[in-house]
Protein backbone atom coordinates (compact mmCIF):
# COMPACT_ATOMS: atom_id res chain seq x y z
CA UNK A 1 0.00 0.00 0.00
CA UNK A 2 2.73 2.25 1.14
CA UNK A 3 6.36 2.36 -0.44
CA UNK A 4 8.73 4.06 1.45
CA UNK A 5 12.53 4.38 0.00
CA UNK A 6 15.66 6.10 0.88
CA UNK A 7 13.10 9.04 2.61
CA UNK A 8 15.04 11.71 3.79
CA UNK A 9 14.12 15.18 5.09
CA UNK A 10 16.55 18.29 6.03
CA UNK A 11 15.20 21.88 7.25
CA UNK A 12 18.21 23.63 6.63
CA UNK A 13 21.36 21.38 7.80
CA UNK A 14 19.11 20.14 10.56
CA UNK A 15 17.62 16.55 9.69
CA UNK A 16 14.77 14.49 10.50
CA UNK A 17 15.16 11.61 8.29
CA UNK A 18 18.11 9.70 6.89
CA UNK A 19 17.33 7.28 4.22
CA UNK A 20 14.18 5.66 5.81
CA UNK A 21 12.87 2.06 4.25
CA UNK A 22 9.34 0.98 4.42
CA UNK A 23 6.80 -1.53 3.28
CA UNK A 24 3.79 -0.82 4.41
CA UNK A 25 1.29 -3.35 3.50
CA UNK A 26 -2.65 -2.84 3.74
CA UNK A 27 -3.87 -4.04 7.32
CA UNK A 28 -0.85 -3.20 9.05
CA UNK A 29 -1.17 -1.32 11.95
CA UNK A 30 1.89 0.11 12.70
CA UNK A 31 2.69 1.93 15.85
CA UNK A 32 5.95 3.81 15.39
CA UNK A 33 8.13 4.74 18.35
CA UNK A 34 11.78 6.93 18.99
CA UNK A 35 13.26 9.30 20.83
CA UNK A 36 11.45 12.88 20.57
CA UNK A 37 12.95 14.48 17.07
CA UNK A 38 13.92 11.00 15.70
CA UNK A 39 11.49 11.81 12.48
CA UNK A 40 8.44 10.68 13.59
CA UNK A 41 6.41 13.19 13.21
CA UNK A 42 8.53 14.39 10.14
CA UNK A 43 7.31 10.69 8.58
CA UNK A 44 3.78 10.95 8.96
CA UNK A 45 3.58 14.64 7.32
CA UNK A 46 5.10 13.29 4.27
CA UNK A 47 2.69 10.43 4.38
CA UNK A 48 0.28 12.84 4.48
CA UNK A 49 1.40 14.70 1.87
CA UNK A 50 2.07 18.05 3.92
CA UNK A 51 5.64 17.78 3.74
CA UNK A 52 8.07 17.02 0.64
CA UNK A 53 10.86 14.76 0.90
CA UNK A 54 14.35 16.06 0.51
CA UNK A 55 15.68 12.98 -0.89
CA UNK A 56 14.28 9.42 -1.83
CA UNK A 57 10.35 9.12 -2.29
CA UNK A 58 7.03 7.90 -0.56
CA UNK A 59 4.40 6.40 -2.94
CA UNK A 60 1.11 5.49 -1.45
CA UNK A 61 -0.63 2.49 -4.24
CA UNK A 62 -4.53 4.18 -5.66
CA UNK A 63 -7.42 2.63 -4.75
CA UNK A 64 -8.29 -0.36 -6.49
CA UNK A 65 -9.86 0.18 -9.69
CA UNK A 66 -8.44 3.40 -10.37
CA UNK A 67 -5.78 5.85 -10.29
CA UNK A 68 -5.21 8.67 -7.89
CA UNK A 69 -5.06 12.51 -7.91
CA UNK A 70 -3.32 13.68 -4.71
CA UNK A 71 -6.66 15.41 -3.77
CA UNK A 72 -8.25 11.91 -3.99
CA UNK A 73 -5.24 10.17 -2.15
CA UNK A 74 -5.85 12.90 0.65
CA UNK A 75 -9.68 11.93 0.71
CA UNK A 76 -8.36 8.33 1.99
CA UNK A 77 -6.36 9.65 4.61
CA UNK A 78 -7.82 10.71 7.85
CA UNK A 79 -4.65 12.76 9.51
CA UNK A 80 -4.74 13.42 13.01
CA UNK A 81 -1.52 15.59 14.31
CA UNK A 82 -0.72 17.35 17.15
CA UNK A 83 -2.85 20.04 16.67
CA UNK A 84 -6.45 20.15 16.62
CA UNK A 85 -7.11 21.66 13.44
CA UNK A 86 -10.06 23.27 14.59
CA UNK A 87 -11.18 26.33 14.07
CA UNK A 88 -11.73 28.08 17.75
CA UNK A 89 -14.57 30.17 16.87
CA UNK A 90 -16.75 28.12 15.00
CA UNK A 91 -18.95 25.42 17.27
CA UNK A 92 -18.35 21.85 17.16
CA UNK A 93 -21.35 21.56 14.68
CA UNK A 94 -19.60 24.32 12.33
CA UNK A 95 -16.49 22.76 12.19
CA UNK A 96 -17.52 19.43 11.24
CA UNK A 97 -19.86 21.15 8.89
CA UNK A 98 -17.00 22.68 7.00
CA UNK A 99 -15.13 19.49 7.07
CA UNK A 100 -17.68 17.27 5.77
CA UNK A 101 -18.48 19.80 2.46
CA UNK A 102 -14.79 19.24 2.04
CA UNK A 103 -14.65 15.64 2.46
CA UNK A 104 -17.63 15.46 0.34
CA UNK A 105 -19.23 13.38 3.47
CA UNK A 106 -23.17 13.27 2.66
CA UNK A 107 -24.75 13.80 6.05
CA UNK A 108 -27.26 16.34 7.25
CA UNK A 109 -26.41 17.88 11.06
CA UNK A 110 -28.07 15.08 12.83
CA UNK A 111 -25.92 13.11 11.41
CA UNK A 112 -22.72 14.99 12.51
CA UNK A 113 -24.29 15.62 15.73
CA UNK A 114 -24.38 11.83 16.20
CA UNK A 115 -20.43 11.75 15.22
CA UNK A 116 -20.01 14.81 17.80
CA UNK A 117 -21.93 12.18 20.34
CA UNK A 118 -19.56 9.38 19.83
CA UNK A 119 -17.19 10.80 21.16
CA UNK A 120 -18.27 11.75 24.04
CA UNK A 121 -19.38 15.65 23.47
CA UNK A 122 -23.19 14.93 22.95
CA UNK A 123 -24.84 18.09 24.38
CA UNK A 124 -22.22 20.25 23.51
CA UNK A 125 -22.34 20.39 19.55
CA UNK A 126 -23.51 24.11 19.62
CA UNK A 127 -20.25 25.55 22.11
CA UNK A 128 -17.50 27.20 20.44
CA UNK A 129 -14.44 25.02 20.08
CA UNK A 130 -12.58 28.17 22.04
CA UNK A 131 -14.69 27.23 25.62
CA UNK A 132 -13.96 23.39 25.08
CA UNK A 133 -10.57 21.91 27.33
CA UNK A 134 -7.85 20.93 25.27
CA UNK A 135 -9.15 16.92 26.21
CA UNK A 136 -12.57 17.80 24.76
CA UNK A 137 -10.45 19.08 21.61
CA UNK A 138 -8.66 16.43 20.90
CA UNK A 139 -12.37 14.24 21.04
CA UNK A 140 -13.43 16.54 18.08
CA UNK A 141 -10.20 16.22 16.40
CA UNK A 142 -10.86 12.96 16.29
CA UNK A 143 -14.12 13.01 15.12
CA UNK A 144 -13.65 15.15 12.20
CA UNK A 145 -10.35 12.99 10.97
CA UNK A 146 -12.08 9.88 11.13
CA UNK A 147 -15.50 11.99 9.52
CA UNK A 148 -15.00 9.99 6.25
CA UNK A 149 -14.22 6.81 7.15
CA UNK A 150 -10.63 6.76 5.62
CA UNK A 151 -8.95 3.74 5.08
CA UNK A 152 -5.17 4.98 5.84
CA UNK A 153 -5.30 6.58 9.50
CA UNK A 154 -1.90 8.64 10.43
CA UNK A 155 -2.22 9.72 13.98
CA UNK A 156 0.56 11.47 15.62
CA UNK A 157 0.39 10.84 19.69
CA UNK A 158 -3.38 10.23 19.15
CA UNK A 159 -3.89 9.83 22.72
CA UNK A 160 -2.67 13.39 24.01
CA UNK A 161 -4.62 15.25 26.27
CA UNK A 162 -7.81 12.88 26.28
CA UNK A 163 -8.92 11.77 29.77
CA UNK A 164 -9.46 7.91 30.37
CA UNK A 165 -12.81 8.11 28.46
CA UNK A 166 -11.42 9.43 25.85
CA UNK A 167 -8.76 7.33 25.90
CA UNK A 168 -11.17 3.98 25.92
CA UNK A 169 -13.26 5.46 23.36
CA UNK A 170 -10.19 5.94 20.91
CA UNK A 171 -8.66 2.88 21.85
CA UNK A 172 -11.89 0.51 20.99
CA UNK A 173 -12.37 2.70 17.55
CA UNK A 174 -8.52 2.25 16.44
CA UNK A 175 -9.00 -1.62 17.15
CA UNK A 176 -11.75 -1.77 15.38
CA UNK A 177 -10.16 -0.24 12.67
CA UNK A 178 -7.52 -2.69 12.79
CA UNK A 179 -10.16 -5.47 13.10
CA UNK A 180 -11.46 -4.00 9.70
CA UNK A 181 -8.29 -4.69 7.87
CA UNK A 182 -7.42 -0.54 7.56
CA UNK A 183 -4.01 0.33 7.76
CA UNK A 184 -2.64 2.78 10.72
CA UNK A 185 0.62 4.40 11.37
CA UNK A 186 0.61 5.89 14.75
CA UNK A 187 3.56 7.61 16.40
CA UNK A 188 3.17 7.48 20.69
CA UNK A 189 5.55 7.08 23.28
CA UNK A 190 3.89 4.32 25.54
CA UNK A 191 5.05 0.61 24.66
CA UNK A 192 2.13 -1.10 26.30
CA UNK A 193 -0.48 1.20 24.43
CA UNK A 194 1.23 0.74 20.95
CA UNK A 195 1.98 -3.15 21.67
CA UNK A 196 -1.83 -3.63 22.43
CA UNK A 197 -3.35 -1.80 19.66
CA UNK A 198 -0.58 -2.38 16.38
CA UNK A 199 0.21 -5.75 14.67
CA UNK A 200 3.29 -4.11 13.52
CA UNK A 201 6.09 -2.31 15.60
CA UNK A 202 8.46 0.24 14.21
CA UNK A 203 11.13 2.15 16.00
CA UNK A 204 12.91 4.71 14.08
CA UNK A 205 16.09 5.93 15.37
CA UNK A 206 18.76 8.40 13.80
CA UNK A 207 16.24 8.83 10.95
CA UNK A 208 16.19 5.49 9.88
CA UNK A 209 13.91 2.22 11.56
CA UNK A 210 15.85 0.70 14.06
CA UNK A 211 13.93 -2.29 14.83
CA UNK A 212 10.60 -3.62 12.76
CA UNK A 213 8.95 -6.65 14.19
CA UNK A 214 5.09 -8.43 15.11
CA UNK A 215 4.16 -8.42 18.29
CA UNK A 216 2.88 -11.93 17.70
CA UNK A 217 7.23 -12.59 17.05
CA UNK A 218 8.66 -10.13 19.64
CA UNK A 219 6.98 -10.68 23.65
CA UNK A 220 5.90 -7.55 25.70
CA UNK A 221 9.16 -7.64 27.84
CA UNK A 222 11.45 -8.59 24.96
CA UNK A 223 10.18 -5.09 23.08
CA UNK A 224 10.31 -3.18 26.05
CA UNK A 225 13.88 -4.08 26.59
CA UNK A 226 14.94 -3.10 22.84
CA UNK A 227 12.96 -0.33 22.88
CA UNK A 228 15.07 0.82 25.64
CA UNK A 229 18.01 0.24 24.11
CA UNK A 230 17.78 1.94 21.47
CA UNK A 231 16.65 4.87 23.20
CA UNK A 232 19.97 4.65 25.90
CA UNK A 233 22.06 4.49 23.16
CA UNK A 234 23.77 8.27 22.13
CA UNK A 235 21.07 10.49 19.99
CA UNK A 236 24.00 11.26 17.56
CA UNK A 237 23.95 14.40 15.23
CA UNK A 238 21.28 14.65 12.93
CA UNK A 239 23.06 17.64 10.88
CA UNK A 240 23.33 16.60 6.77
CA UNK B 1 -17.59 24.82 -6.57
CA UNK B 2 -18.82 23.90 -3.18
CA UNK B 3 -15.57 23.42 -1.65
CA UNK B 4 -14.67 26.58 -2.33
CA UNK B 5 -18.06 27.99 -1.44
CA UNK B 6 -17.75 26.16 1.73
CA UNK B 7 -13.84 27.95 2.66
CA UNK B 8 -15.66 31.52 1.74
CA UNK B 9 -18.12 30.71 4.22
CA UNK B 10 -16.07 29.45 6.33
CA UNK B 11 -13.96 32.43 6.85
CA UNK B 12 -17.50 34.58 6.25
CA UNK B 13 -18.83 33.11 9.28
CA UNK B 14 -15.58 33.55 11.34
CA UNK B 15 -15.29 37.06 10.33
CA UNK B 16 -18.89 37.66 11.11
CA UNK B 17 -18.38 36.23 14.59
CA UNK B 18 -14.96 37.68 15.48
CA UNK B 19 -14.98 40.72 13.35
CA UNK B 20 -11.30 40.80 13.65
CA UNK B 21 -9.98 41.86 10.63
CA UNK B 22 -13.04 44.22 9.64
CA UNK B 23 -12.43 46.19 12.75
CA UNK B 24 -8.63 46.38 12.15
CA UNK B 25 -8.92 47.38 8.09
CA UNK B 26 -11.77 50.39 8.81
CA UNK B 27 -9.46 51.46 11.92
CA UNK B 28 -6.75 51.96 9.81
CA UNK B 29 -7.76 52.85 6.98
CA UNK B 30 -10.07 55.69 8.48
CA UNK B 31 -6.44 56.67 10.52
CA UNK B 32 -4.87 56.85 7.36
CA UNK B 33 -7.48 59.35 6.00
CA UNK B 34 -7.28 61.58 9.17
CA UNK B 35 -3.91 61.71 8.92
CA UNK B 36 -3.85 62.82 5.43
CA UNK B 37 -6.52 65.33 5.58
CA UNK B 38 -4.90 67.25 8.43
CA UNK B 39 -2.20 67.09 6.33
CA UNK B 40 -3.47 68.67 3.45
CA UNK B 41 -5.38 70.93 4.74
CA UNK B 42 -1.89 73.33 5.49
CA UNK B 43 -0.54 72.85 2.28
CA UNK B 44 -1.13 74.19 -1.28
CA UNK B 45 -2.58 70.51 -2.79
CA UNK B 46 -6.15 70.33 -4.12
CA UNK B 47 -7.57 67.66 -1.63
CA UNK B 48 -10.11 66.54 -4.25
CA UNK B 49 -6.53 65.70 -6.39
CA UNK B 50 -5.40 64.19 -3.15
CA UNK B 51 -8.08 62.01 -2.73
CA UNK B 52 -7.22 58.84 -4.98
CA UNK B 53 -3.80 58.45 -3.82
CA UNK B 54 -5.01 58.91 -0.29
CA UNK B 55 -8.15 56.32 -0.76
CA UNK B 56 -5.37 53.41 -2.39
CA UNK B 57 -3.00 54.05 0.66
CA UNK B 58 -5.88 53.41 3.10
CA UNK B 59 -7.14 50.74 0.72
CA UNK B 60 -3.43 48.57 0.38
CA UNK B 61 -2.59 48.94 3.82
CA UNK B 62 -6.02 48.00 5.52
CA UNK B 63 -6.23 45.03 2.78
CA UNK B 64 -2.46 44.07 3.88
CA UNK B 65 -3.98 43.40 7.52
CA UNK B 66 -7.19 41.99 6.47
CA UNK B 67 -5.24 39.02 4.25
CA UNK B 68 -2.59 38.38 7.56
CA UNK B 69 -5.63 38.36 9.84
CA UNK B 70 -7.02 36.32 7.37
CA UNK B 71 -4.44 33.17 7.81
CA UNK B 72 -3.59 34.18 11.09
CA UNK B 73 -6.48 32.41 11.56
CA UNK B 74 -5.48 29.33 9.97
CA UNK B 75 -2.52 29.27 11.90
CA UNK B 76 -3.93 28.80 14.97
CA UNK B 77 -4.37 24.83 16.59
CA UNK B 78 -2.63 24.15 13.10
CA UNK B 79 -6.19 24.93 10.72
CA UNK B 80 -4.02 25.16 7.85
CA UNK B 81 -2.62 21.45 8.51
CA UNK B 82 -6.31 20.64 8.38
CA UNK B 83 -7.36 22.23 5.33
CA UNK B 84 -4.08 21.37 2.86
CA UNK B 85 -5.48 17.62 3.89
CA UNK B 86 -9.03 18.27 2.50
CA UNK B 87 -9.34 16.29 -0.70
CA UNK B 88 -10.14 19.48 -2.95
CA UNK B 89 -7.35 20.70 -5.49
CA UNK B 90 -5.29 23.26 -3.36
CA UNK B 91 -6.00 26.22 -6.13
CA UNK B 92 -9.81 25.83 -5.32
CA UNK B 93 -8.44 26.74 -1.53
CA UNK B 94 -6.62 29.84 -2.97
CA UNK B 95 -10.02 31.06 -4.66
CA UNK B 96 -11.85 30.44 -1.57
CA UNK B 97 -9.45 32.62 0.26
CA UNK B 98 -9.07 34.93 -2.29
CA UNK B 99 -13.23 35.41 -2.58
CA UNK B 100 -13.02 35.73 0.97
CA UNK B 101 -10.66 38.50 1.02
CA UNK B 102 -11.74 40.49 -1.40
CA UNK B 103 -15.27 40.73 0.39
CA UNK B 104 -13.70 41.79 3.64
CA UNK B 105 -11.92 44.44 1.16
CA UNK B 106 -14.67 45.62 -0.37
CA UNK B 107 -16.58 45.53 2.91
CA UNK B 108 -14.00 47.94 4.07
CA UNK B 109 -13.28 49.93 1.49
CA UNK B 110 -16.99 51.13 1.33
CA UNK B 111 -17.12 52.77 4.62
CA UNK B 112 -13.35 53.88 3.97
CA UNK B 113 -14.73 55.38 0.72
CA UNK B 114 -18.02 57.16 1.99
CA UNK B 115 -15.31 58.79 4.94
CA UNK B 116 -13.40 59.82 2.13
CA UNK B 117 -16.04 61.91 0.65
CA UNK B 118 -16.63 63.82 4.30
CA UNK B 119 -12.66 64.17 4.60
CA UNK B 120 -12.36 65.09 1.23
CA UNK B 121 -15.57 67.31 0.62
CA UNK B 122 -16.23 65.32 -1.88
CA UNK B 123 -19.49 64.73 -4.33
CA UNK B 124 -19.57 61.50 -6.81
CA UNK B 125 -23.30 60.15 -7.64
CA UNK B 126 -22.45 60.32 -11.39
CA UNK B 127 -19.14 58.47 -11.37
CA UNK B 128 -19.80 55.84 -8.57
CA UNK B 129 -20.60 53.11 -11.42
CA UNK B 130 -17.09 53.20 -12.72
CA UNK B 131 -15.75 54.33 -9.37
CA UNK B 132 -17.21 50.36 -8.27
CA UNK B 133 -15.45 49.33 -11.14
CA UNK B 134 -12.22 50.02 -10.53
CA UNK B 135 -12.09 49.48 -6.57
CA UNK B 136 -13.80 46.09 -7.68
CA UNK B 137 -10.58 45.50 -10.18
CA UNK B 138 -7.71 46.44 -8.00
CA UNK B 139 -8.79 44.87 -5.20
CA UNK B 140 -9.34 41.64 -6.84
CA UNK B 141 -5.63 42.02 -8.51
CA UNK B 142 -4.43 42.93 -4.99
CA UNK B 143 -6.20 39.84 -3.56
CA UNK B 144 -4.68 37.42 -6.12
CA UNK B 145 -1.20 38.39 -5.40
CA UNK B 146 -1.98 39.18 -1.85
CA UNK B 147 -3.71 35.42 -0.94
CA UNK B 148 -0.97 33.68 -2.48
CA UNK B 149 1.78 35.81 -0.69
CA UNK B 150 0.24 35.89 2.72
CA UNK B 151 0.02 31.60 2.68
CA UNK B 152 3.67 31.82 2.17
CA UNK B 153 4.16 34.91 4.78
CA UNK B 154 2.11 32.87 7.78
CA UNK B 155 4.46 30.31 7.45
CA UNK B 156 7.61 32.41 8.42
CA UNK B 157 8.75 33.57 11.84
CA UNK B 158 7.95 37.04 10.36
CA UNK B 159 4.68 36.65 9.31
CA UNK B 160 3.04 40.62 9.68
CA UNK B 161 6.56 41.94 8.83
CA UNK B 162 6.98 40.18 6.07
CA UNK B 163 3.77 40.65 3.78
CA UNK B 164 3.90 44.38 3.07
CA UNK B 165 7.37 44.01 1.99
CA UNK B 166 6.99 41.23 -0.60
CA UNK B 167 3.51 42.57 -1.50
CA UNK B 168 3.62 45.96 -2.28
CA UNK B 169 7.00 45.46 -5.03
CA UNK B 170 4.95 43.18 -6.75
CA UNK B 171 1.62 44.82 -6.46
CA UNK B 172 2.67 48.13 -7.89
CA UNK B 173 1.25 48.45 -11.27
CA UNK B 174 -2.43 47.61 -9.60
CA UNK B 175 -1.83 50.41 -7.08
CA UNK B 176 -0.38 52.82 -10.00
CA UNK B 177 -3.39 52.40 -12.24
CA UNK B 178 -5.83 52.08 -9.59
CA UNK B 179 -4.91 55.85 -8.60
CA UNK B 180 -4.83 56.85 -12.44
CA UNK B 181 -7.87 55.37 -13.28
CA UNK B 182 -9.55 56.69 -10.08
CA UNK B 183 -8.00 59.96 -10.53
CA UNK B 184 -9.09 59.92 -14.19
CA UNK B 185 -12.85 59.48 -13.18
CA UNK B 186 -12.55 62.26 -10.52
CA UNK B 187 -11.34 64.75 -12.88
CA UNK B 188 -14.54 64.01 -14.91
CA UNK B 189 -12.52 61.93 -17.91
CA UNK B 190 -14.55 59.53 -20.11
CA UNK B 191 -15.14 56.00 -20.51
CA UNK B 192 -12.38 56.23 -23.02
CA UNK B 193 -9.64 57.34 -21.27
CA UNK B 194 -10.30 54.69 -18.72
CA UNK B 195 -9.49 51.98 -21.34
CA UNK B 196 -5.86 51.62 -20.58
CA UNK B 197 -5.75 51.53 -16.63
CA UNK B 198 -9.05 49.21 -16.61
CA UNK B 199 -7.52 47.01 -19.36
CA UNK B 200 -4.17 46.74 -16.93
CA UNK B 201 -5.95 46.14 -14.08
CA UNK B 202 -7.86 43.36 -15.48
CA UNK B 203 -5.53 41.64 -17.56
CA UNK B 204 -3.24 41.75 -14.00
CA UNK B 205 -5.61 39.89 -12.03
CA UNK B 206 -6.31 37.30 -14.97
CA UNK B 207 -2.49 36.88 -15.27
CA UNK B 208 -1.12 36.83 -11.65
CA UNK B 209 -4.50 35.27 -10.34
CA UNK B 210 -3.98 31.95 -12.59
CA UNK B 211 -0.27 31.98 -11.63
CA UNK B 212 -1.18 32.32 -8.02
CA UNK B 213 -3.92 29.31 -8.81
CA UNK B 214 -1.33 27.16 -9.88
CA UNK B 215 1.74 27.82 -7.73
CA UNK B 216 -0.74 27.88 -4.27
CA UNK B 217 0.36 24.00 -3.54
CA UNK B 218 3.01 24.65 -4.02
CA UNK B 219 3.77 27.62 -1.12
CA UNK B 220 1.35 25.54 1.35
CA UNK B 221 3.93 22.08 1.86
CA UNK B 222 7.09 22.14 4.29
Amino acid sequence: MIEVRGLAKYYGRQGALHGLDLAIAPGDFIALFGRNGAGKSTFLRILAGLARPSAGSCRIAPAPGGRDSAARTRGRIGYLSHHTSLYPDLTALENLRFSARMMGVRGDDGFLAGRIGAVGLAGREREPVRAYSRGMQQRLAIARAFLHDPDLLLLDEPFTGLDQAGADFLERYLLEARAAGRTCVMALHDAETGYRLANRLVVIDRGKAALDARPAALPLDAFRARYAAILSAPAGGGAR
Amino acid sequence: MTRLWAVFRKDLAIELRTKDALNTMLFFGVVVLVVFHFALRSGDVDPRAAAPGVLWVAFAFAGTLGLNRMFAVEKENGCLEGLMMMPADRGVLYLGKMLAGTVFMLAAEAVIFVASLVFFNLTVWGELPWLGLVFLLGTLGFTAVGTLLAAIAVNTRMREVLLPVILFPVILPVLIHAVEATALILGGAGPGELKLPVAVLAAFTVVFGTIAFLLFEHVLED
